[in-house]
């Protein structure tokens, strides 16, 4: 077997005429040298994709410069007494049509390298005389050497179908008008990088809302990551202590509020802290407040309420997950600082936190991206309120539930979209930042 | 045990009864509000806002409307509704997250790294984001209409399911290497060495994939509402009880909504117990890996 990779272009360049001809028609060399099944199976795929192209593909391309022209007629009927529409395009159809023929079009590209590819080995191994695996070994290797490729294809196909083609899909409504603002709901455009412009322009009202949102964003995250963080820390802390007894019953009162879902816990929370909610009526009984506590009223009350009942429902999972690698800190080091006269106090900050740091960053950078993406918080509790007139975006909305806003309440499909991949290239610069660097990323071999 | 209490300086004892006071406090605060909602479940006055914190009276008439009013808000139809989606949902779920993390963790192919890269950019991305397209999808697959709407739904919450191997990829990565190579010296496939080795010995990942998946359809509440839209036939459980408690229902269901949080907190909690310990190894094993 030659050293050197074989790539689609040695293929062509020094296979022989089979194999070159295998450029044209798909499968043939893999077909004429042994493995006949393969071969037709891929000279199928490509016969449907040439009648898909023909068919539907091609004219749908060609629509996805335009996005199509014709507007929906309104005609007065005057018999019926009615206005009768004719079929316009829709846009919005076109462009998915056309995100999924690019898709198609890319799958058979790598189709066609990867049988190129086969040709010219199959070539290479039958001028050496080996042994061309026949259909049956094929089929028995897929339980064996190459299970991998039965066990992922479902799943990849479900992640390409519904998470890879979704989320094009999406980003390319950025760069067009589909907004039920002026009306762009069934006939839209391309339109640059215009929405871009809105967004980032601190000037305008949508720039305004955004770089507030997105400030708010942030510090909710960096609050809710590192005081469940270091709380849940904490509180494992205590509970592990040698003098703790009951330790199991502790555990279990904080494990149970993680039984209950998160948007029950949430939406009674909501209930509970309404003006005239338990809370309020409990502190109103107890002749501790006159007045109810403005707690989704007022914006910086919101928020700090939102904190705290994220750190009720975040500290057991802390708890949880950090018990364990608390166990694993050498006990030599607690042993050394105690010598050299630490309290406890200083024992946490200079050995156990910055030991659980360099072990648990994966898990942080996890937890941080989670926040930033936490719909469920904001959403059930203060629904992103309190709103002030005009804005589109509440005073505790995040970026995530300002998408939901944007795009399924008012449909304005392509500032939403907007939103998304600004929230992307944020996470990505906080991530590539950390985890790259984390010695657990690196080492991933090592552990195992 | 005498002499050891008395060796216990006074101060150490001190923050000793500190500490457990601490505790004492913090788990009133965590468990109060369960205690409140399993009270408001019996509560027999109506309303949300009542002006005792205690019931006045306890009823099991919450749990019998939950179960037998089908005319404003139909939870029964909601619950099978739900528990259909939840069990194909639970076995094609199980299924693509085992085969993708014990494909990850155990044989070495080129697709591999990047695999993790692509999982690991596409949860970077807002969940919503392909939450808008999926649905436009769904529509052009003519999914979100009618009894359809379940396929859409079953479709969407095990379709993805494959990014989410990290805590069985963990797992398995605990399980020495060397019992496999075992096994395939003497004659066993990679198939074989999969079912009936690296499987038996992953019952608590197996128990615990199969039990999350399950519950996953169960609380999801904002995708099972973009999908749903208007078609009330078709909501599921969470659905229906977010309505419970917006304005109209809010008087007259409130109560009813304590029960069924109750009931779906039931199998939820059985499985946090029983999957405490698994859980914490789980995900000590993710932040290795």
């Amino acid at each position: 077997m030659e050293n050197k990779r074989i790539t689609a272009i040695r293929a062509l360049r020094y296979g022989d005429l089979i194999t070159r001809l295998s450029a044209i028609v798909m499968g043939l060399g893999i077909a004429l040298r042994g493995q006949l099944a393969k071969g037709i199976l891929i000279f199928l795929l490509e016969v449907a994709f040439l009648v898909f192209m023909i068919g539907a593909g091609a004219s749908r391309l060609a629509m996805l410069p335009s996005l199509g022209t014709q507007e929906q007629g309104e005609v007065w009927n005057e018999a019926k007494q009615v206005y009768e529409y004719t079929a316009g395009d829709n846009s919005q159809l076109i462009l998915l049509e056309g995100v999924i023929t690019c898709f198609i079009i890319a799958g058979i590209i790598l189709l066609w390298v990867l049988q190129m590819r086969k040709a010219y080995r199959l070539q290479l191994m039958k001028e050496q005389g080996e042994h061309v695996p026949t259909l049956k070994e094929d089929l028995r290797s897929l339980l064996d050497g190459n299970l991998h490729i039965t066990l992922m294809s479902l799943p990849c196909i479900g992640i390409l179908m519904f998470n890879i083609v979704p989320l094009v899909y999406m980003i390319s409504m950025a760069f067009t008008t589909y907004s039920k603002e002026d009306e762009h709901l069934m006939l839209f455009d391309w339109d640059g990088l215009r929405q871009f412009q809105r967004v980032l322009n601190l000037n305008g009202n949508i720039g305004r809302q955004f770089w507030h949102v997105l400030g708010w964003t942030v510090v909710w995250a960096v609050f809710a990551t590192f005081l469940n963080y270091i709380l849940g820390m904490v509180l494992a802390m205590i509970i592990n202590r040698k003098e703790t007894k009951w330790k199991g019953f502790w555990r279990f009162c904080f494990v149970l509020s993680i039984a209950v879902p998160q948007f029950v816990t949430l939406m009674i929370m909501n209930i509970m802290l309404q003006p005239s909610g338990a809370v309020n009526v409990l502190l109103t009984n107890l002749g501790l407040i006159t007045s109810p506590l403005p707690f989704w009223t007022n914006a910086t009350w919101a928020r700090v309420t939102i904190i705290i009942i994220n750190l009720w429902i975040g500290i057991p999972y802390t708890m949880l997950q950090v018990t364990g690698i608390l166990q694993n800190i050498p006990a030599d080091l607690y042993e050394a600082a105690r010598i050299d006269g630490a309290g406890p106090v200083k024992i946490f900050f200079s050995i156990t936190l910055p030991y659980m740091l360099f072990v648990t960053t994966p898990y942080l950078i996890t937890s941080f991206v989670g926040n930033i993406n936490n719909f469920n918080v904001i959403y059930l509790l203060s629904g992103g309120g309190p709103t002030y007139v005009g804005d589109t975006a509440g005073q505790t909305d995040l970026l995530v539930t300002w998408l939901y806003k944007l795009t399924v309440d008012q449909q304005y499909y392509n500032l939403g979209a907007v939103i998304g991949i600004m929230t992307f290239i944020i996470l990505t610069i906080v991530t590539l930042l950390t985890y790259r660097n984390s010695g657990s990323y690196k080492n991933e071999e090592a552990f195992m | 045990m005498e002499l050891e209490r008395n060796r216990i300086s006074p101060r150490k004892r001190a923050v000793n009864f500190l500490v457990h006071l601490l505790l004492a406090v913090l788990a009133v605060i965590w468990v109060l509000p369960i205690v409140w909602i399993v009270l408001t479940s019996f509560r027999a006055e109506k309303g949300a806002y009542t002006n005792t914190f205690l019931p006045q009276g306890y009823t099991l008439d919450n749990y019998i409307k939950l179960f037998t009013d089908r005319n404003v808000l139909n939870f029964p139809k909601m619950f099978t509704n739900t528990l259909i989606i939840a069990i194909i949902c639970c076995v094609l779920s199980t299924f693509f997250v085992l085969s993708v993390a014990y494909s990850l963790s155990r044989m070495r192919f080129g697709f591999r790294k990047t695999y993790m890269n692509i999982a690991m950019v596409l949860g970077l991305f807002p969940g919503f984001m392909a939450m808008v397209a999926q649905y436009f999808i769904l529509k052009s697959m003519s999914l979100t209409e009618g009894t359809a709407v379940r396929l859409g739904l079953i479709i969407v919450y095990s379709a993805c399911t494959g990014l989410s191997f990290q805590i069985a990829k963990g797992f398995f990565d605990t399980i020495p290497k060397s019992i496999d190579e075992a096994a395939v010296i003497d004659g066993a496939t990679q198939w074989q060495v999969f079912t009936q080795i690296t499987m038996p010995l992953s019952k608590p990942i197996v128990i615990y994939t199969v039990m999350t998946s399950f519950i996953a359809p169960w609380v999801d509440f904002v995708f099972a509402k973009v999908v749903c839209r208007a078609n009330a036939d078709q909501f599921t459980v969470a659905i229906g009880l977010w309505n419970m408690l917006q304005k109209e229902y809010l008087y007259q269901w409130y109560t009813c909504f304590a029960a069924g949080a109750v009931i779906i907190s039931i199998p939820i909690a059985i499985l946090f117990i029983y999957m405490q310990r698994f859980y914490v190894e789980g995900m000590s094993g993710a932040v290795k890996g």
